[in-house]
């Protein structure tokens, strides 16, 4: 028998997220003939139309239509899984936001072990799955060894996987409404609260000069802004620079902030958490200028300097200026 | 309201550059700075903050060895009133749900209303806070980056989630929460505020103590085991500009016109 494995389908205005299929890869490569289930929740058209699309690349999709399941609070997903996954079940879904939120009570919940932000699987050894995750803000990476046998929850990276694109499933969608079982809450959504549009769209600009912890202090972010003014750029940052509160938040780059698609993007004294590089899109010239070697950005840069910000930026301001 | 936040000693980051020792057993230790897990420290500001607004209490709580007790001290001299440190060699080698329960044997022990802990720390795992929600039955929000305490039976807060923007929720009391950075500026803690702390009695509490048997937590109970640590792969790297600063920059500026990266 195939070895089953479940996911969780999260979706926005009708369309899929891309997790939806870079778990199916995922899934793939933890058995490769594993037996794919999507759970997709939700009510009305929206739900109905995700439904088929994922239909083409799970074997099943289990349709849950509930008003309640509207919007996907965590605590009332949670409950649901809980009530209708079988016991000692496979369930991967995306280290989002949402994931970050359901996984680790549903772990204790199904008393299963969990495998948060996993960004590649290594095989079984036995009963157990040998997984890479990362520590240190990306600095080290580790194997780790989890014993499966009784299920797990697994949290799968986004944008680690080449999403399945395959669509060769031909799966089913069962109607599960019936079995989501009692789902009241003690946490309620209430609303969407959107991001503030700020005095400048980074995500339309070609050159960014972007700032990180490196740069240190507050006055220091007076350097970036001369070589933005030189090379006819604009600066965003990543987050530390908002959480201290020295650029508004529309100027964030990063999954929690706004997503880039430059043509060429400056990363001055950012270490390149996988957060602010899933911000940035469409394989834009990366210069990456850090004291530490072993900061993450020199992995995905195509250019490194390795130098304290705060001396070299101001020198290649003024060789720009030089002409 | 009785508060509790759960910190972590952790090595700092930004501090340092992390190196894995030759075999691949951990990372070299030896010269690290370690400090309060940044998360932590603005749950222990938030908390310092609800309790000023509406009154009760603030209690910092550490799973570690002695050395802990050294972040629950800063912790109350930026404000917690109390510090209680969870220590035992049984503890050793816990995986994340062994430290919830840990936690959760604790926290059993008195009421509180509210409990916090940092979203993520060093092992980038966030699960601490999940896992001791579901055990303790309470309802659970993460990466919270606003709180409004409506009354003493719930609160309204407010998610970080993609793009930039807030989720909304009202949540019952008691609950766990756990705290995004930016949620609130940390106060600054000088060298003075913690020698004013310094005589105040940390408990240590051990297995025994709280009642869990050594068998359930440390190595013994661990379901996900650490095997090793390795770099991550370079993959293709970047090109590392060497000479001079001004040999580097002027390389740089013929990179960036050629990329139109200067207009």
């Amino acid at each position: 028998m195939a070895e089953q494995v479940f996911t969780y389908i999260t979706y926005k205005e009708g369309i899929a997220d891309d997790s939806a299929l870079e778990l199916v890869a995922a899934a793939k490569k933890l058995y490769p003939d594993a037996s794919l289930t999507a759970v997709v929740t939700g009510s009305g058209a929206d739900l109905d139309k995700i439904c088929s699309e994922m239909a083409a690349s799970y074997q099943e999709v289990w349709k849950i239509d509930n008003p309640e399941l509207a919007y996907p609070n965590a605590e009332v997903i949670q409950k649901l899984l809980v009530n209708i996954l079988p016991k000692d079940s496979i369930f991967l879904v995306s280290h989002n936001t949402f994931g970050m939120d359901l996984s680790p009570g549903l772990s204790i919940k199904m008393e299963t072990a969990f495998i948060p932000d996993a960004v590649d699987f290594e095989g079984l050894e036995g009963n157990n799955l040998k997984v890479v995750r990362q520590e240190y803000s990306g600095m080290a990476s580790t194997h780790v060894l989890c014993d499966i046998s009784a299920g797990a929850v697994i949290n799968v990276r986004p944008g680690v996987f080449q999403p399945d694109e395959s669509k060769s499933a031909g799966g089913a969608v069962v109607d599960k409404s019936a079995d989501a079982g009692e789902l009241s809450a003690s946490r309620r959504f209430l609303e969407i609260v959107e991001a503030e549009v700020g005095d400048v769209d980074i995500t339309k600009e070609d050159v960014l000069v972007s700032i990180g912890r490196g740069i240190e202090d507050e006055d220091n972010i007076e350097i970036a802004d001369e070589l933005a003014e030189v090379m006819g750029a604009v600066v965003s940052c990543s987050r530390p620079i908002v959480d201290a509160k020295w650029l508004e938040k529309s100027r964030q780059v990063g999954t929690s902030g706004q997503t880039v698609k430059p043509k060429v993007y400056m990363a001055l004294g950012i270490s390149g958490s996988f957060q602010h590089l899933g911000g940035i899109k469409g394989s834009p010239f990366i210069v990456a200028v850090n004291k530490n070697l072993k900061a993450p950005i020199f992995q995905v840069a195509e250019v490194g300097v390795v130098a304290d910000l705060l001396e070299f930026v101001p020198e290649l301001t003024d060789k720009i200026k030089e002409g | 309201m009785e508060i509790l936040v759960c910190v972590k000693r952790v090595p700092d980051t930004a501090e340092n550059e992390i190196e894995v020792k030759s075999d691949g057993t951990d990372i070299e230790r030896d010269d690290l700075v370690y400090s309060v897990n940044e998360w932590d420290n603005y749950a222990v500001e938030e908390a310092i903050q609800i309790r000023d607004n509406v009154g009760g209490s603030v209690t910092v709580i550490t799973v570690g060895d002695e050395e802990s007790e050294e972040v629950l001290r800063r912790e109350m001299a930026m404000g917690a009133d109390k510090g209680i440190l969870l220590s035992d060699d049984a503890f050793e080698g816990s995986d994340g749900k062994g430290l919830a329960g840990i936690l959760k044997a604790e926290i059993e022990k008195d009421n509180y209303d509210l409990i916090l802990t940092g979203a993520q720390a060093d092992d980038g795992a966030g699960q601490v806070g999940g896992m001791l929600a579901a055990m303790l039955d309470l309802p659970y929000a993460s990466l919270v980056n606003s709180i409004e305490v409506i009354d003493d039976k719930k609160m309204k807060v407010g998610r970080e989630i993609e793009g930039g923007n807030q989720e909304m929720n009202e949540i019952d009391l008691p609950c766990v929460l756990s705290i995004q950075t930016g949620i609130n500026e940390p106060r600054y803690v000088g060298i003075r505020g913690i020698r004013k702390v310094a005589s105040l009695e940390i408990p240590v509490h051990g297995a025994s103590d709280i009642g869990i048997s050594s068998d359930s937590v440390g190595e013994a109970g661990a379901k996900v085991k650490r095997v090793d640590y390795f770099m991550p792969e370079l993959g293709d790297g970047a090109e590392i500009l060497e000479g001079s600063m001004e040999e580097i920059a002027e390389k740089l500026v013929e990179l960036l016109k050629a990329k139109g990266g200067i207009k």
